[in-house]
């Protein structure tokens, strides 16, 4: 049968139509999106991927050997372990506190609680020098607590006390700040189930809530260690550089850079970049489990 | 184990969400909480349940002060409406909670707790389940779980937050009548929060309206249908008309015009007249009290629902006739209440 020669080529005609104007108001026209693209692949060459390379490629500029050699110096041995020690130092306590902040401001209603939250980010709103610099402040020999502190021998300045304050202040924020979000999502309903369940809240803590922020809580670990490891600023004011005992990674590498030893100062620096790269990749792990545990919460509901 | 409320008061900030209540809950009834939201019912089951605590006023089970017990140990089981099981243990582990925080004294052994767990289980007919997680589940059978969890600690009473707020209508139906043989079974004192009135009518041996922080009535499931005692209770319970009239003289009016019906010794001035939508009688024009003619008329199920303009005034009402009355728009009807109640306006 002969289709209606009316009807035929309009409904032939309208779809490839509506497709190719569907296409022009959802993307952009081909050149400008290689360029686009082309453009942030350059950026990110240049500004990330480049520098990169180049910290290990002058590392090991001279050879494995000098790189080795650069890594077993007792100056990098003592700065590498001040470094971990001072990590995890900081560490510990910025769990016990982030999560007794996050915990308190969460799950409770009290006054003050918006007042607390904002001084949560207070370091990370703060300069790192001025962080260093309070610590100056309040232990240093003409400090508020510096004459009480030298009568008893406490060394907390250019010490490895002053060192630990200092990253533990600048790196406060993390762990309280990757907890405090998800566990006002899950709200306190868990809670009370276990409270009305007959569980004292400790046993509420461990057995409910720790398990269902235990994702939340490594990824502030993570990057709390990770800005703990390569702070410079605030420990730089600190420190006071003393060669083999106060000198931590980041310090170590601006000395020996200006001091013209660019393999040790590159090979230092390598380690630091490399625990970059493994914090983006347990990253992006963590934030895998950390998605899958949110739509958990939004299946709930 | 009776439950006596006096005078409870609860305040949040400027928000008053109870205001003076009493109530006395016999032993092993099954009560129904009905109200909107705001009206308080919430509260009042979580100040029973010690998940909140009260500005003013007693609570006491079994004439022994509730107040001075944290909610872990007055032996309460508290259903949520969100069900609240732990994501991260599998059912079998979120019914055993409530057994394996218990102090070492008086816990189980392991042998007792799976006995125990895989009893419960059965109960609700989820043994097949233990094993997934409440993420694997769908909305009933976690609420039947959230139920075998609370049960598992034998609860003196049993406290439910809109059980079934959060489930689709048929399976909400399925778990009502459930719930009510459950609860024959087992003949724990119950209480049950909703603001589902077909929900609290169908289920609880007696029904507790509130609205804004007051008991507005409190009978059985019959009583505050046929007799309601508030404008309230007439308004929230089954569907009204609400028409605004006037008494003058001992005689209703509507525009001025006097209506065939009895004031119920309303004082003068204007009041409103309640009347549900199937007690309002049709019958021929000029025989009823009112009188109006059908704008529209929707046929569903054993009724059909007539909007009736009335000559008296502007006001459009809906009525429920029986199917079997024929009915048109256009139609000039007279209309008969054959039961209302006067309230103040």
């Amino acid at each position: 049968m002969q289709p209606s020669p009316s009807l035929q080529p309009s409904h032939d005609d309208v779809g490839p139509i509506r497709h190719a104007a569907r296409d022009d108001l959802r993307t952009e026209p081909r050149a400008v999106r290689i360029a686009v693209i082309a453009i942030a692949l350059t950026f990110l060459g240049v500004f990330v991927v480049l520098p990169l390379i180049l910290v290990f490629a002058e590392a090991f500029s001279k050879g494995i050997g000098a790189y080795l050699a650069a890594l077993s110096d007792p100056e990098a041995l003592s700065a590498i372990r001040l470094t971990l020690l001072v990590a995890a130092v900081s560490v510990s306590i910025n769990l016990v506190f982030g999560l007794m902040a996050a915990w308190a401001i969460a799950k409770f209603e009290f006054a003050g609680k918006t007042f607390l939250t904002t001084l949560i980010d207070l370091p990370f709103s703060v300069s790192p020098v001025i962080s260093g610099l309070v610590f100056v402040l309040l232990f240093g020999a003409q400090g508020y607590w510096g004459a009480w502190l030298r009568d008893h021998d406490i060394q907390v300045l250019f010490a490895v006390p002053g060192i630990a304050l200092a990253t533990t202040f600048v790196t406060f924020p993390f762990v309280a700040r990757a907890l405090i979000p998800l566990m006002l999502e899950q709200g306190t309903q868990e809670e009370e189930a276990a409270i009305s369940l007959g569980a004292s809240g400790l046993q509420t803590f461990f057995r409910v809530t720790l398990p269902n922020i235990k994702w939340g809580v490594l990824y502030g670990v993570l990057l709390c260690n990770a800005r703990a490891m390569g702070e410079f600023g605030a420990v730089s004011v600190v420190s006071g550089h003393i060669r083999g005992e106060t000198n931590t990674m980041p310090l170590l590498v601006e000395i020996l850079y200006n001091e013209y030893q660019f393999v040790a100062s590159f090979a230092i620096a390598s380690l630091l970049a490399m625990l970059a790269l493994i914090t983006l990749v347990a990253k992006a792990f963590l934030e895998r489990h950390l998605d899958e545990g949110q739509e958990e919460v939004s299946h709930d509901h | 184990m009776t439950i006596e409320v006096r005078n409870l008061v609860k305040r949040f900030g400027s928000f008053t969400a109870l205001d003076g209540v009493d109530l006395k809950v016999a032993d092993g009834e099954l009560l129904a909480l009905l109200g909107p939201s705001g009206s308080g019912k919430t509260t009042l089951l979580r100040i029973i349940a010690g998940l909140d605590w009260p500005d003013a006023g007693e609570v006491t089970f079994n004439g022994e002060n509730a107040l001075v017990r944290g909610a872990g140990e007055r032996q309460v089981g508290f259903v949520f409406q969100h069900y609240a099981l732990f994501r991260h243990m599998t059912v079998f582990e979120n019914v055993a909670f409530g057994l394996r925080v218990q102090p070492r004294g008086v816990r189980k052994d392991e042998a007792g707790i799976r006995a125990r767990v895989k009893e419960l289980l059965d109960l609700v007919q989820l043994d097949w389940l233990a094993d997934r997680y409440p993420s694997q589940l769908s909305g009933g059978q976690r609420q039947r779980i959230a139920l075998a969890r609370a049960l598992a600690i034998e609860p003196r009473i049993l406290l439910l937050d809109e059980p079934f707020g959060a489930l689709d209508a048929k399976v909400r139906k399925e778990l009502r009548k459930w719930l009510r043989t459950l609860h024959q079974e087992i003949h724990v004192t119950s209480i049950f929060v909703t603001h589902d009135q077909e929900e609290a009518l169908e289920v609880a041996n007696r029904v507790v309206v509130m609205d804004k922080g007051h008991i507005e009535q409190i009978g059985s499931p019959g009583e505050v249908y046929d007799n309601p005692a508030t404008a309230f209770v007439h308004g929230f319970i089954g569907e009204s008309i609400m028409l605004p009239v006037e008494v003058r003289d001992g005689t209703v009016r509507l525009n001025g015009k006097a209506l065939d019906i009895h004031a119920q010794g309303a004082a003068s001035g204007d009041v409103t007249l309640y009347v549900r939508r199937h007690d309002m009688q049709i019958s021929a024009a000029g025989s009823g009290a009112l009188e109006g003619q059908v704008t529209h008329v929707r046929s569903f199920g054993p009724i059909q629902r007539a909007e009736v303009a009335l000559s008296e005034g502007a006001a459009v009402i809906e009525i429920d006739a029986p199917r079997d009355r024929e009915l048109s728009p256009g139609d000039i009807v007279g209309l008969k209440p054959r039961r209302y109640r006067i309230f103040a306006a």
